[in-house]
Parts: C-alpha cells; structure tokens; sequence
C-alpha cells in the first residue's frame, strides 16, 4: 500500500486514541451515572472508527463494514441493559449520584 | 449438530414466551433442567464419534463453522453442569414464580452465548457470543433490583465494556494485517507477518481485555463485589462458569491458538500468575464475609490456571484445563453452601455464624469436602490438578513458581480452615437454634458436585490416561 | 486528506464538548452530534454500509434512550452541579487544549512506519459477505436482540409493590 493511505491509518489511530482518553475520563471523573455511560458511547466510537479505518486500509472493507454493523447492534443491547441498571439504582437510591455506589468497597 | 447446542436454548425461550401462561411457568424449569443435564451428557457419552470436527449445513443455505476439540468439550460440560446446578438451586430459593421464570429463560440464554462461545473457530464470532453471555448475566445479577446488586451490576457493566472495547482494538489490528478474523486465519498471518510492533502491540491489548474479563490481578477490581452481592443461584454461576468461559477460554485461546507462546507472553502469565495466586490467597485470609472470602479464593485459584498456562507444556496446559474443570464443581459447590447457609440463618458474615455442622450436618461435610479440594488435599481431585501444574511449573525450570504455588497451597488451607472453624466447627451461637438443615432442592445439588468432586480424585489414574494426557494435545483450531 | 483530517479533529472536538458540557441533556445531544460526524467520516472511507447504521442506530435510537432516561430521572441540584462543572472546568482546563494541540502536532510531525499489508481480494459486498460468510454473526446477533428484549421487560417495568 502507498504512504499515503498508511499515513491515514497512523493519524486516525492517534485519534482513536485519543478519543479513548477522552471517554476514559468521562467514566473515571463523572459524578452522575448516565454521564458514566456516554463516556462508554464514546469509547465504542473510538472502537468502531478504528474497525472501519482498518478495513479501508487493507482494503476488507466489506468484512470491516459487517463486523461494525454485528458491534453497533449488540452495543445497543448493552447499552439499554446498563440505562436498564441504572434505572434500578434509581429506584432504590433515589438518585444518580456516583458517590451513592461507594457502597461495597473494591 | 453443534449449532443444536446453541439453537435449541434460544428456540426454548421463544417457546416458553408463547401466551400460554400457565403451562409454561411449569415446564419452564424441566426444559432448563433436562438441556443442561442432555448437554453434558451428550458430550460424556459421544466424544469424537458423533462430533467430528466439520462446518455444517443448517436448513441449506447458513453454513455455521462450529468446531470442538478437547477445550470446547470441557467447557461444554462444566458450562451444563452449572446451569443445571443453578436451575435447581433458583427453583429451591426462589419465592415468587414470575421472577423464576424470567430468571429462568435468561440462565438458558446464558447456556447458549458460552455454548457459542466455545464453539466458534473466528475471533470476532467470540466477541459476539461472549456479549450474549455478558449481557445476559448482567441481567441476572440486576434481576431482583436490589440496591447492592445493581451497584455491583454496573461496576461489573462499566469494565465489561471497557475490556470489550480492548478486545475490539486488537481484532481491528488483527484484520488490517490478516485480512480476516478466524483463527487460523490470523495464526498463520501473525506468524508471517513482518511488523512485530504492531502485532505486539495488539496482542498486549487483547491479553489485557482477557485478564480484564477473567477477574485476575491487578484487573480485579469488579469481582469481589459482583460475586457477593449478587443473588446467590447468580453467584454460583457467575463463579462456577461465566467468568472461566468468558475470561480465562478466551485466554487460552488467544495464547494456546492464535498467537504461540513467545517469551514475553510467557512472563506476564507468570507474573500475573503468581501475583494472583499470591495476593487472591492473602486478601481470603481476612475477609469476613463468606462470599467476599469466596471471590477471593476464585481469584487465586484462577491464578493455578494461568501458571498452568503460562508453562506452554502439554503438561502445564492438561493441568490448568483438569483444574479448570475442578474449580468449577467445588466452587459452585461452596457457593451453593453459602447459598444454603444464608437462606437457613439469613447471614454471610462469620463472626455472626458458628457451630452450624452441628445444625447442618450436609451441607457441613459437603463444605469439608470443598475445602479440602480445592486447597489440594489428597486424595480429592483438587489436589491431583495442583499436582500436574507443579510439576509442569517444575519441569519447565520455572523452580520460584513452583514454590510460589505450593505455598499458596498452604495459604489457601489457612483460610479455609478458618472459613469452616468460624461458620461450622465450635459451639452452636444461641440465636441459631431454629436453624434447620436444607431441603432437598438445595442437597441434590451439593450431593451431586460432592460426589462428582471425590469420584474425580480417587479415579485419577484412570483420569490421566483417558481424559487429562490427551487434553494436552489438543487437537487445535 | 485534509478534509480527513478536518473531520477528524471535529469529531476530537465534539467528543470533549460532549464530556465537558454542563447539563446531560446538552451531553446526549452533543453525543448525537458525535455520530453524525463519525457517519461523514465513514462514507468518506468507502464505508456507506455501516455509516447509515451508525447514524439510524446511535444517532438516533441511544439517543432517544438517553434522552428520555435523563428526562425521567431526578434532576439533581442544579447549584450542585453546576458548581462542580466549574470546578472542574478550571482544574482541568488545559486538558481539551492540550489534547487539540497535541492532536494537531503529532499529525504533521511523527514518523509513521509502513505496515506490509495483505493484497485485497476483489470488492465484496457487504451483504455477501454477512450472509453468506458470517451467518453465525447474525445468529448471535438475534439472540442477544432476545436477550435486549428481555432486560428491557424486566428492568423497565414499574414495580407495582415497592
């Protein structure tokens, strides 16, 4: 493959990366629960680029395009189970506050 | 055939969801009841004859590439096991009807992603099954919304994901250099490939998803917390096969048949090893709540199964996959004692319990029993399987480790030693009195995995030679 | 390439505003907005497949579900929260420059080794490809939409003893 098409592979894997930080620290230092689960959603984003970038790169991206396809759906299922749980902690604590889940300890 | 294993559970929650309300509560149980023990039996009973490695034809035009080796069987006949074992128990501790019946139709739905899980021979078909099995036991875990349960339910959700999200970076490094995601696929390109970095790179990434998902040091942190406020048929099927299939099979799998065994991959078994063999067994010594006690201890044994790994013999490997098939029964076996002792005193803590043998004789010999198993004490099966992996350990020159996981045998007979002279040796408490031994939905499941725990250790002889040797060999992707 | 890369730091850009927002009802939208730049980025890369789910999918369907689950929900104390963000905001507000600077730097500077790739078979479509080459997939891709549809039934519905 020419540079050119790696050069794309190397800068959009630096911003994979780097939207990987960003959802990290939006599930680390949030306070709120919903919060936590959009830094999820960014986290799956960041995945599904890098899928469709390497597909397009070694030229599979008819295989890339059905894996991201198989991900978004089940990521979707995992997603309404987790707002699902969070649901319950709200029924029981009454709010979605992190600090409210320091219950059992690590 | 073997798409049947992961057909008919799914064709069974659609049959019990038709509106036909009563008949179906009733046969739910016996449908979940009756797969799980077909499960197990079929693949005792056909081994290679009837299974052969092969993709078949399903209604002529999906062609499904199912395969079994000797790992998949194992795995298949743990993960029936299990769900037999928890069907009983859910049906014996459950109070309302309805919840055990959606309970029920989830732990089928759990039985088919791990039967998909260890069936499949493509990286990325792993993930999805591995997902079903996640999902649905996250449902689980939450199912009766109590409030520890469902914190411990999202933490568990939060790093899931996290080490999903890992794991999909290495399958995207993966098909860039592969071209394709199936095992061999990727084996054969990893090992023609000439960019070492970036394969190195994406292997580092997918074992630290799997160490992640199999709840080893220093990636532990959900498992103390999910295994002990879950409910308790949850907990042991969390601990007895969900972890195992959905963490450490994946690790084998990465390492045993896609990737090789590299020096590099060799030493962070080793350490990750040893430090959860070690540390699991030291953080069980003061635990005070049973089941807290009892993650721990699945930390540390989890730890046997990666040193046996690690040692990249077919000695080493028929040692983590013999105790893999040991942690299942006497885990789930004290997890189900746990379960009986909490729904017959209404405590886990143990400086609340004490003298209870004397109130439940069964389930105090059968929690004896699993004790002594699963710290290595001859002749119960637990013992015969730490034996092959010190051996592997030692025979491969890795002398400290062997060391390391003798010692921790002795540290894992301390704190269960401890465990049983707290909640079942001494003096009967006072406000124990009216305590009363389980019914016979509980003992049925603690009889069978007892009996199954002390007739794989004085049968190992024959074991050896039919079962364990030839596991060593497998016969491979 | 630079409309690559353009789109790229716009998407950088969308994913912190989406973290660094105050209110969560600005975060879901700016999520939103998130995948609507990630669905032009792929049909850029010959992905029009995958881009259309991406954008009916998480665009819209997660976030009605994040809409309404932040709707439903109790809101907190609005001082509270907004004096945590503020906070926040001036403890860690180098981190968003500093991630743009960095991502923008280490674009045009950094030395990127070649990759020996495999040689591409022919253009399949992607519905070959999923059908008739992974039919597992869409197995597995149906029995966890039971799985959905069972945890939604159990943890949506409103206990009616509490």
């Amino acid at each position: 493959m020419n540079m050119d098409v790696m050069q794309l592979f190397w800068i959009t894997g630096l911003f994979v990366l780097l939207l990987g930080v960003v959802g990290a620290y939006c599930v680390l230092m949030t306070r709120n629960l919903v919060r936590a689960l959009i830094g999820l959603e960014i986290l799956v984003k960041a995945v599904t680029l890098l899928l469709v970038v390497a597909g397009y790169v070694s030229g599979h991206e008819a295989l890339a395009q059905s894996l991201v396809i198989t991900l978004i759906v089940i990521e979707v299922v995992v997603m309404t189970v987790a707002v699902g749980v969070v649901f319950g902690i709200r029924g029981n604590t009454g709010s979605l506050d992190t600090r409210h889940i320091r219950n059992l300890k690590g | 055939m073997y798409s049947l294993l992961i057909l008919v559970p799914f064709f069974i929650v659609l049959v019990l969801n038709l509106p036909f309300k009563v008949m179906t509560r009733k046969v739910a149980f016996w449908a979940c009841a009756l797969f799980s023990a077909l499960q197990v039996s079929a693949v005792l009973a056909l081994q290679g004859v009837f299974w052969g490695n092969h993709s078949e034809i399903f209604a002529g035009f999906l062609r499904f590439n199912f395969w079994i080796d000797n790992l998949t069987s194992i795995m298949l006949i743990c993960g029936g096991l299990v769900v037999f074992i928890v069907a009983l128990v859910e049906k014996y501790l459950s109070r309302d009807e309805e919840q055990t019946f959606r309970f029920l139709n989830v732990l089928l739905l759990v039985l088919a992603g791990m039967n998909g899980t260890v069936l499949v021979r493509d990286l990325f078909s792993l993930y999805v099954y591995l997902e079903i099995a996640a999902v649905s036991s996250f449902i689980l875990i939450g199912l009766n919304k109590e409030k520890d349960a469902c914190e411990a339910a999202f933490k568990y959700i939060i790093l899931s994901v996290v080490a999903t999200v890992l794991m999909l970076s290495a399958i995207a490094i993966f098909l860039m250099i592969a071209g394709d995601t199936s095992f061999a696929g990727v084996s054969q390109a990893l090992s023609a490939s000439p960019d070492k970095l970036l394969i190195a790179m994406a292997v580092g990434i997918f074992l630290c998803a799997a160490f992640i998902k199999s709840g080893v040091m220093p990636f532990h942190g959900w498992l103390p917390d999910a295994y002990s406020a879950s409910p308790a048929p949850v907990s042991v099927l969390l601990a007895g096969i969900v972890t195992k299939t959905v963490g450490v099979y994946l690790l084998i799998r990465l390492v045993y048949t896609v990737v090789g065994f590299s020096p590099a991959i060799v030493q962070i078994l080793l350490w990750v090893g040893t430090v959860s063999v070690v540390l699991g067994a030291l953080a069980a010594l003061d635990q005070k709540d049973l089941k807290r006690m009892l993650a721990y201890s699945s930390i540390s044994q989890i730890g046997y199964i990666v040193l046996g790994l690690a040692t990249g013999t077919a000695l080493g490997l028929a040692g983590a996959l013999f105790h893999i098939f040991n942690h299942t029964i006497f885990k789930s076996l004290l997890f189900v004692n746990s379960a009986a002792v909490e729904s017959a005193t209404g405590t886990r803590q143990l400086d609340k319990l004490s003298g209870l043998a004397q109130k439940m004789p069964l389930t105090g010999t059968t929690s004896v029993l699993a004790s002594l198993s699963c710290a290595g004490i001859p002749p119960l099966s637990g013992f015969w399987s730490k034996l092959i992996i010190i051996v592997a350990l030692w025979k491969a020159g890795l002398f400290g480790c062997a060391f390391v996981a003798a010692f921790a045998s002795v540290l894992t007979l301390a704190y269960f030693l401890t465990m049983q002279r707290m909640a079942f040796f001494g003096k009967l408490r006072s406000d124990l009195e009216q305590v009363k031994e389980v019914g016979f939905g509980l003992a049925l499941p603690m009889i069978i995995l007892a009996l199954v725990t002390v007739a794989a250790g004085l049968c190992f002889p024959w074991i050896l030679h039919r079962f364990t040797l030839p596991l060593g060999m497998m016969a491979g992707g | 390439m630079d409309l690559n890369l353009a789109l790229l730091l716009a998407l950088l850009a969308a994913a912190l505003w989406t973290v660094m927002t105050r209110s969560l009802l600005r975060s879901a939208i700016f999520l939103a907005l998130t995948s609507i730049i990630l669905t032009v980025l792929m049909f850029r890369l010959n992905s029009p497949l995958a881009a259309v789910f991406e954008l009916s999918v998480c665009a819209g369907l997660i976030s009605v579900l994040f809409v309404s689950t932040i709707s439903l929900a109790e809101p907190q104390s609005q001082k509270d929260v907004i004096q945590h963000m503020k906070e926040r905001m001036a403890r860690f507000w180098f981190l968003p420059v500093l991630l743009i600077v960095l991502a923008v730097v280490l674009c045009l500077k950094t030395v990127r080794p070649a990759v020996h790739l495999p040689t591409p078979e022919n253009a399949q479509d992607v519905r070959i490809v999923l059908w008739q080459l992974r039919p597992v997939d869409i197995l597995g891709q149906i029995i966890i939409l039971l799985t959905g549809a069972f945890g939604v039934v159990i943890f949506f519905k409103e206990k009616v003893k509490k």
